[in-house]
């Protein structure tokens, strides 16, 4: 995949500055500062509730922030318009924790349907897109399937190659596996195991430590709307604030 | 006193009363048929503006189909019929008929859509957005046809009601199967003999409307096609 | 528009609201007895009901009031308008009203039958005392939301020369020819009979449902 850099090659391919978002009146981040590099995996952990899945949400603007100051691909999102985020959006991928497959299109349908409209890919090029997404994550032969006809670990990979498809330069995934079975989590932990060695920039929002711990570059422990704690993979072992701790102790 | 059920004047060879029901009965399909198609077609913008409008818009719509939904066809009709005709403009009452129906078929398909719309989870039109697929596309191809598909057997059964309706357009003299019938008894003084026919052509009409909209079902969205094969 | 005009068309309001009350009162027991006999276990009652039902729902209205006013004729009886329009009314709304409280009576689990059965309840007292209460809460929303059906479709009632709101309107337009004017008239006292209605069904219906939930 041939990605073409909008900007400094080394320069930080999303940067956080004091972002401030509220809901109301609930302060749901209180001043997030944090830079991710191109080819960086970071993983984000912290309580429910601790404002993982918002801070992932305003990379892609679906949530507006409200103060600070948010880059993502070299474009600031604050003052984005709409066009410049659907501009934005299409190198950033992402995946939620409930799949959300468009129901009533086949596998290659959803995969196709981003390439198609908004690139204007044709319709033998998409398919050959369609066809290269699939083998990464290993469903090749669903390409013709509903996603009821499949099950929900399989649905989270199509929704993976779906985010692909577009090639994107940055994937975000927010708790991709919680909804899974135990016996199902394996199998989307190591397309995205995958992805992070091919040398894709990846934001995860997991609760899988041990996968955390090994394929993160970079751990964020949120806390109550703040960044608390943040370190290498390792840092999930020697945990230095008395709350990382005692998250640590309890998820492990 | 015994009454002696007589259908033979249908058949009768100089004054053939089957042709005319028949007739009759081609041109209620046909007044059906074309209000059904428009009707939905507004009804499907309705639906969208009700949903994604500004205010105001959202209002108006809502205002619409409160009065369609709470006063008679029958009324509506005489409005519209009597109404254009007293400022002036004539409109032939096979128009006028269609017109009102398409307006009230409008007003239900809009609130059955609308309740489809709003049930396509917010989830969804976020997946969208993520892909980078604009407001159109979203609609067009996300969140419309899904909601169309869930509300198939509503929209079907009401748009049986609304051809059985459709009988009332003979009120504004509107050539029909009921006016075809109300001449037919006026000949042969055969009421009874007449409308059980009519019943039956109607119950026929009824069977197959329904059968067309669940087949152009089957056809437009495939999913079901394909998950019933296996 | 004279004060007598006017006087006709609330005579007629009378006669549309007479109408519609006989329509659901004859409705609701026929269409009780179709409800009961669409879930009862004997397979001819079943069929009958679901017949009934079918046959009903794809007829015209206007037609089951010629029926109604030429079958009785035949019959021997020489009846005034209103009575053929009430016997199709009743005929109608049993239909919708059966399938309506049908739709609520399944609506409440099968658990629950089972619980009345393994109290050693028959079958008669299951219904009774089980059942039913909690199908009558279902079926209020959707039954309130089928009277503003029957309070509309008494106008077609005018196939048959029955002189009720809308008829009245009609007579008078002839007279004056001003359509505007009266069937606007018109249209807001149906609106105003059933809108109340339609809000009251709605307004329910989510109460429920966020009982439910
Ligand atoms: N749309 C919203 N409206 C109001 N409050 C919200 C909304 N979304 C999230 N919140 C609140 O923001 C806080 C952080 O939510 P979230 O980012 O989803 O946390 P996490 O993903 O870490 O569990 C929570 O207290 C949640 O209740
Ligand atoms: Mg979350």
């Amino acid at each position: 995949m041939t990605v073409v850099p909008t900007m400094a090659p080394d320069g930080p391919i999303v940067a956080f500055n004091d972002v401030h978002k509220r809901y109301g009146a609930i302060d749901v981040l209180k001043g997030i500062t944090f830079s991710v590099r191109r080819g960086e995996v970071v993983c984000i952990i912290g309580r429910s509730g601790s404002g993982k899945s918002t801070a992932l949400r305003c990379i892609n603007g679906l949530e507006r922030i409200q103060a600070g100051e948010l880059t993502v691909c070299g474009k600031d999102i604050s003052a984005a318009s709409r066009s410049e985020l659907r501009r934005v959006r299409q190198d950033v991928g992402i995946v939620f924790q409930s799949y959300n497959l468009f129901p009533h299109l086949t596998v290659s349908e959803n995969i196709m349907l981003a390439p198609r409209r908004v690139k204007g890919m044709d319709r033998a090029t998409a398919r050959t897109v369609a066809e290269e997404v699939l083998a990464k994550v290993g469903l090749a032969d669903k390409f013709d399937a509903y996603p009821e006809q499949l099950s929900g670990g399989q649905q989270q990979r199509v929704a993976i190659a779906r985010a692909l498809a577009m090639q994107p330069q940055l994937m975000l995934f927010d708790e991709v596996t919680s909804a899974l079975d135990p016996e199902l989590k394996g199998e989307v932990l190591r397309v995205m195991e995958d992805l992070a060695a091919g040398g894709m920039t990846m934001i995860l929002v997991t609760h899988e430590m041990a996968f955390a711990r090994h394929v993160a570059d970079t751990v964020i422990f949120m806390h109550q709307g703040r960044i608390h704690e943040t370190g290498p993979g390792d840092v999930l072992l020697a945990p230095q604030t008395p709350e990382l701790q005692q998250f640590v102790a309890n998820g492990l | 006193m015994k009454y002696q059920f007589d259908f033979s004047f249908f058949w009768d060879a100089d004054n053939a009363y089957w042709q005319d029901l028949a007739y009759g009965a081609l041109l209620s399909a046909e007044l059906t048929i074309v209000a059904l198609v428009c009707g939905f077609l507004v009804g499907t913008c309705a639906a969208v503006g009700r949903v994604t409008g500004p205010g105001w818009l959202r209002w108006t719509i809502a205002t619409y189909v409160e009065i369609i939904r709470n006063t008679p066809l029958l009324v509506q009709t005489f409005w519209l019929f009597f109404g254009l005709s007293s400022i002036g403009f004539r409109v032939p009452a096979f128009a006028a008929a269609v017109i009102a129906l398409t307006i009230n078929v409008g007003a239900y398909s809009c609130e059955i859509i609308r309740a489809g719309i709003e049930s396509i989870h917010k989830g969804q039109v976020e997946a969208a957005e993520s892909l980078a697929l604009g407001p159109i596309s979203t609609f067009l191809d996300v969140i419309l046809p899904p909601a169309i598909e869930k509300v198939l057997p509503a929209l079907a059964s009401q748009f049986v009601l609304m051809m059985l309706a459709s009988s009332i357009m003979a009120q504004i003299s509107a050539e029909e199967l009921m006016a075809a019938a109300s001449r037919t008894q006026s000949e042969t003084f055969r009421g009874f003999e007449i409308y059980i026919v009519v019943a039956v052509i109607y119950l026929v009409m009824s069977i197959i409307l329904r059968f067309i909209i669940l087949g152009l079902g089957w056809i437009v969205f495939p999913r079901r096609r394909r998950l019933a094969q296996r | 528009m004279t004060t007598n005009q006017l006087i006709y068309l609330i005579e007629g309001t009378g006669w549309t609201l007479l109408l519609a009350l006989t329509g659901f009162l004859g409705g609701g027991v026929l269409g009780l007895m179709i409800a009961l006999m669409r879930v009862s276990r004997v397979t001819s009652l079943r069929w009958l009901s679901y017949l009934y039902v079918q046959l009903v729902q794809g007829i015209p209205l206007p037609v089951l009031m010629f029926l109604s006013f030429f079958g009785l004729a035949v019959a021997g009886f020489n009846i005034p308008a209103f009575v053929a329009a009430a016997v199709s009314m009743t005929i109608f709304a049993a239909a919708y009203l059966g399938e309506i409280w049908r739709g609520s009576i399944e609506a409440v689990p099968k658990t629950q039958w089972e619980a009345g059965e393994s109290l050693g309840l028959t079958d008669f007292q299951q219904m009774r005392d089980i059942i039913l209460p909690q199908a009558i809460r279902l079926s209020i929303p959707p039954t309130i939301g089928f009277m503003v059906q029957i309070i509309k479709n008494t106008s077609y009632s005018v196939v048959i020369g029955f002189i009720e709101l809308t008829q009245a309107g009609k007579i008078i337009n002839n007279a004056i020819y001003k359509p505007f004017l009266i069937f606007t008239l018109v249209g807001a006292i149906y609106f105003s009979l059933c809108s109340p209605l339609s809000r009251l069904s709605r307004r329910l219906e989510a109460r429920l449902r966020s009982r439910g939930a």
